[in-house]
């Protein structure tokens, strides 16, 4: 994962040094009810003061790159309360287990699903003993057993989210060419962006006799990467396209085509590159096999990376309200940080629209390349 | 990332991406003030350099980590 900010923070390495002392501490509240001493949990020390320090604005960033099994929108820290939903987990170990991520109190309980404990703990779910005690390696990496996880999380709940409003938005676009010629309603904003990626991508990267086939594939993927990018600006707090398991993901469906659809000559040119001599061609075959995979893989790193540090630049310069406070004075954090934000965000908006734009157009690009038909000298 | 080789090596990416960047803006500034009517195109071969770049630059920084 990239680390733009220090990831560890100083109450992880308490945790840490302190594990044994939490451990004794664990078994000795047996017998209470999960009260917060009973798990040793890294949001606790400074819980009642909400965000204050570096180390948990870099805490809280890092929280909201990666994944959650809840859906939260805002969190009273003093009141302890959290703003949101629960999402459903899914958990295949010795049968499907199947229950709503609210009994975890957002890792503050530990659940006993037939003989197996398991616990919420920074986002992962681990087994555990009754107590929900954490193993540490020397990396303060928990070792404990992890089931296989299946949940639907924030980032699989918003690609549901986004896949029905697309379907709904483009359904309705293709209904309206059954009355007329002539958009109509919402359909109107959406032709002319359609066309863009027509006539702007596919046409000229993959040539006016193959382009149709590719069609449905790179306005998903267009649109796909666009609403999130944009619904990942708003407050809601989505960082889909941040995820590289998400840009993987696409990137591959991106390699799976160009490889399926490459004809006999975009092999001819990896493996016995035509017009070069034979020991020039021996060199160029592992060069070219290594090509097919780093066009995908600058893929996906550009959209991820593009996305986690727009999100990593909003994010702390929004928490130049607590660090700026003592400072600037609060009115003074607050100007700043808002129009610092504003800024960013205007150049975010503008980021969204280019990263799908790029995405597509290097996909349609590199499935230009393996359809061509070359002229034979 | 937060040793100081790491941070050294991040700011010479970031040196190393800039000056690139600025080239060929600044090229393709040039090629369309002497050709305005080809802009579109060039705009487009900019902006793809651009990304290949960046997709460079960034792979830098996470392999870098």
């Amino acid at each position: 994962m990239l680390t733009l900010v220090p990831s560890f923070t100083m109450n992880a390495n308490d945790d840490q040094h302190q594990s044994d002392a939490h451990h004794e501490e664990a078994t000795h509240h047996e017998n209470n009810e999960h009260d917060h001493e009973a798990l040793p949990h890294s949001e606790e020390e400074g819980y009642n003061d909400g965000v204050n320090s570096k180390e948990e604005v870099a805490e809280y960033i890092q929280h909201h790159l990666g994944d959650t099994h809840d859906f939260i929108f805002f969190s009273d820290e003093a009141a302890g309360h959290h703003y949101g939903f629960p999402l459903p987990i899914i958990l295949v170990d010795n049968g499907l287990k199947v229950f709503m991520s609210s009994e975890f109190h957002h890792g503050d309980k530990v659940v006993k699903k037939g003989d197996t404990h398991y616990r919420l703990y920074h986002g992962k779910i681990y087994k555990t003993d009754a107590e929900g005690t954490i193993q540490y390696d020397e990396h303060h990496h928990p070792t404990n057993a992890k089931p296989l996880d299946l949940s639907i999380t924030k980032n699989v709940f918003s690609i549901l989210v986004i896949s029905i409003i697309m379907l709904l938005l483009f359904r309705s676009l293709a209904k309206g060419y059954k009355n007329g010629p002539i958009p109509t309603g919402f359909a109107r904003v959406l032709e002319p962006l359609v066309i863009f990626v027509r006539d702007e991508i596919a046409r000229p990267n993959i040539g006016e006799k193959k382009y149709r086939k590719f069609m449905g594939f790179l306005l998903t993927v267009f649109f796909f990467i666009w609403i999130t990018n944009l619904l990942g600006l708003t407050p809601l707090g989505i960082n889909v396209t941040g995820n590289i398991a998400v840009t993987i993901c696409l990137a591959l469906f991106t390699f799976i085509i160009v490889q399926f659809s490459g004809n006999k000559d975009y092999w001819k040119h990896i493996f016995w590159m035509p017009g070069v001599p034979v020991p020039m061609k021996i060199v160029l075959a592992p060069i070219e096999v290594l090509g097919m995979f780093t066009k995908p893989f600058s893929l996906l790193i550009r959209l991820f990376a593009n996305i986690t540090a727009g999100h990593t630049v909003v994010m702390g310069i929004l928490a130049v309200i607590y660090i700026g406070k003592e400072t600037l004075g609060t009115g003074g954090s607050i100007g700043v940080s808002l129009f610092l934000t504003l800024f960013i965000n205007v150049i975010e908006l503008l980021v969204a629209f280019l990263q799908a734009y790029i995405f597509t157009m290097l996909s349609s690009l590199f499935i230009g390349m393996a359809v061509e038909e070359h002229d034979h000298h | 990332m937060t040793t100081i080789p790491g941070l050294v090596g991040a700011g010479l990416i970031v040196i190393g991406a800039g000056l690139g960047l600025g080239k060929i803006g600044g090229s393709a500034m040039d090629a369309i003030a002497r050709q305005p009517e080809a802009a579109n195109k060039i705009q487009t071969a900019m902006i793809i350099i651009g990304a290949l770049l960046e997709g460079l630059a960034f792979g830098a920084l996470i392999l870098g980590k």
